[in-house]
């Protein structure tokens, strides 16, 4: 054989895998550059400024989507939270039992319709429980991304609560703890993480959304991802850089946190 | 007398009536939210458009569905495809299938990289397909337009090298909007791909080089065979939401390249037109579930081989 010849090399594999690592960060990478650019142009390179970044922080169209979007994030993630701790608790570490199935497919519901569908499907009965009650304010958004982000929550949290350990919360049941005791000393610090990491998923969905955002809003409701969305009709300036290179930092913040979450656990 | 049988019995009861008190909250949430919608658009689907977008409530007509498929000439009446419905869902269709094989092009050397590192090495370079998956789709395909504009890199960098003496207009055509997908989807093809190549045997691969199989042969006869599940897995993970796809083809695409999701939008814009929008809506779902069904079934024929 000749020297070098490795069973687990295919001709070209690795030049299209480095190739597809390249085009997956050159656009990022050139939207983050130009956020410092200190010209009005996305395309001409004018020297180092920090100028977008101050004129998005003091443009006060951004400051109230951003505090609209985090806002609505929080809410909706905790709640969904919430409901999927409970609904993770309701269907693991049982023997199958009527409704299981049921439950698991009504749960994972909102991942298998298109967004668009969603959205519209939610435009018809808001925009008519609008007329019929005269209320528009933010419920109707904090119901949606509650509704959405609810699979989110639940996937990791029903993983956490798959692999644990039952015998521990059998000894503490066995020492007499009350169910509410074990639960709460045993059985909640084991699924912490797996809570942690749901709430995450959950917050990072909700801040991402645009397509029903986008439906389900009343006048005066943008939040950061939808007014993006209606500044880039418009002339863009690097200002759109660097909202989306701090929005950039956030989510890699994010999904960092979550990713040594994750491994932890291994 | 209560026997222990039925208080065993009574118990187990209790047991999955509170269970079903637990996921009630989640379950409220989604039918109000999610699914219950779904079948107050299917109602709508029925009704007469309103003249200002909406419906007239409770005159019910089959023409939003009709209007999907055909038009009616408005000075004599006579029935046309609707050509431009058409038109649309085919790009849609088609775009989504290109973008499917793209992708598997580039994910599956990509997966397979990742796959074939030490150990230690792989939660790096998955880490590296992460960050994209979780960054904005806005952003990301922002991010792509200013690759692709005219003043963009491509253009520049074609133009430096002097193979183009203006810029090619990518914007706001098919190329664009298939540029776009690809970029976006990719790592919901790498990830599935990923996890089934992880745990190829390599002596299998081994053992193929030992009978004088070729590197084609190999790849084509033991690593495809085996990876199969991860490919259809990343081809409907891919393909279901260029379907839906709507941000994409709004930014990219424009007016003209629009695909399934902008026309639904359309309808309950400027077009007005609610019932046809629910029925789109309803179509494009359909569309999705059968392509889901496809993938339930191969999946279990899959695990019914290795069983």
């Amino acid at each position: 054989m000749a020297k070098g010849f490795s069973v687990r090399s295919q001709p070209g594999f690795v030049f299209i895998a480095l190739l597809c690592f390249f085009l997956l960060y050159l656009p990022i990478a050139t939207l983050v550059f130009y956020a410092f650019n200190a010209g009005v142009s996305v395309a001409v390179w004018e020297g180092f400024s920090l100028r977008w970044f101050q004129s998005a922080m003091h443009n006060t169209q951004v400051q109230e989507a951003t505090l609209r979007s985090v806002f609505i994030a929080v809410t909706s993630a905790f709640l969904s939270t919430i409901a999927a701790t409970m609904a993770a608790l309701a269907t693991t570490r049982t023997a199958n039992y009527p409704g299981l199935t049921f439950k698991y497919a009504f749960i994972n519901q909102p991942l298998m319709v298109p967004e668009i569908v969603t959205a519209v499907a939610l435009l018809i009965v808001f925009s008519r429980i609008k007329i019929w009650t005269g209320y528009s304010g933010i419920g109707y958004l904090l119901a949606a991304h509650t509704a959405f982000c609810i699979p989110f929550a639940y996937l990791p949290i029903r993983a956490r609560l798959e692999n644990m350990d039952l015998t521990l919360e059998r000894a503490a049941a066995d020492l007499y703890a009350t169910p509410w005791n074990a639960f709460k000393r045993v059985t909640l610090p084991l699924m912490w993480p797996g809570i942690i990491a749901g709430f995450m998923l959950a917050f990072v969905t909700s801040l991402d959304d645009v397509v029903i955002t986008e439906f389900v809003k009343s006048g005066g409701q943008e939040t950061l991802p939808t007014y993006m969305l209606g500044q880039l009709r418009r002339v863009v300036t690097p200002e759109i850089n660097a909202i989306s290179t701090v929005f950039l930092a956030i989510s890699i913040l994010f999904v960092t946190i979550f990713f040594f979450l994750n491994r932890k656990k291994v | 007398m209560t026997t222990v049988r039925e208080i065993a019995e009574a118990n187990v009861q209790r047991e999955i009536r509170r269970r079903w008190l637990l996921t009630a909250p989640a379950l409220i949430v989604i039918f109000l939210a999610a699914i219950g919608p779904l079948f107050v658009m299917l109602l709508y689907s029925f009704m007469v458009k309103g003249d200002y977008g909406d419906v007239k409530f409770g005159q019910f007509s089959l023409d939003g569905w009709f209007n999907v498929f055909f038009t009616r000439d408005i000075f004599d009446d006579t029935l046309t495809f609707a050509d431009a419905h058409l038109s649309i869902l085919w790009r849609s269709i088609s775009l989504s299938l290109i973008t499917t094989v793209t992708t598997l092009f580039f994910g599956f050397p990509t997966a397979y990289f990742i796959a074939t590192r030490p150990q230690h090495q792989r939660d790096t370079w998955l880490f590296v397909v992460t960050i994209p998956f979780w960054t904005n789709i806005l952003i990301r395909t922002f991010a792509m337009q200013e690759v692709l504009r005219n003043e963009g890199i491509v253009n520049s960098a074609l133009m430096a090298m002097h193979l183009i003496n203006s810029p090619i207009q990518i914007m706001f055509t098919n190329w664009a909007v298939l540029f776009g997908m690809v970029y976006v989807y990719l790592p919901l093809m790498v990830l599935p791909l990923y996890a089934s190549m992880e745990k190829i045997d390599f002596r299998l691969v081994e053992a193929g080089y030992d009978l004088y199989a070729t590197r084609i042969q190999v790849l084509r006869r033991i690593i495809i065979p085996l990876v199969n599940p991860g490919i259809i897995a990343g081809s409907i993970l891919v393909f279901i939401p260029s379907l839906g796809a709507y941000v994409t083809p709004r930014v990219l695409g424009g007016g003209k390249s629009m695909m399934l999701g902008n026309l639904i939008e359309l309808q309950f814009g400027q077009g007005r037109d609610w019932p046809l929008g629910a029925a789109l809506s309803i179509t494009l779902m359909v569309v999705v579930t059968l392509a889901l069904l496809v993938y339930v079934r191969n999946a279990s024929k899959g695990e019914g081989s290795h069983g």
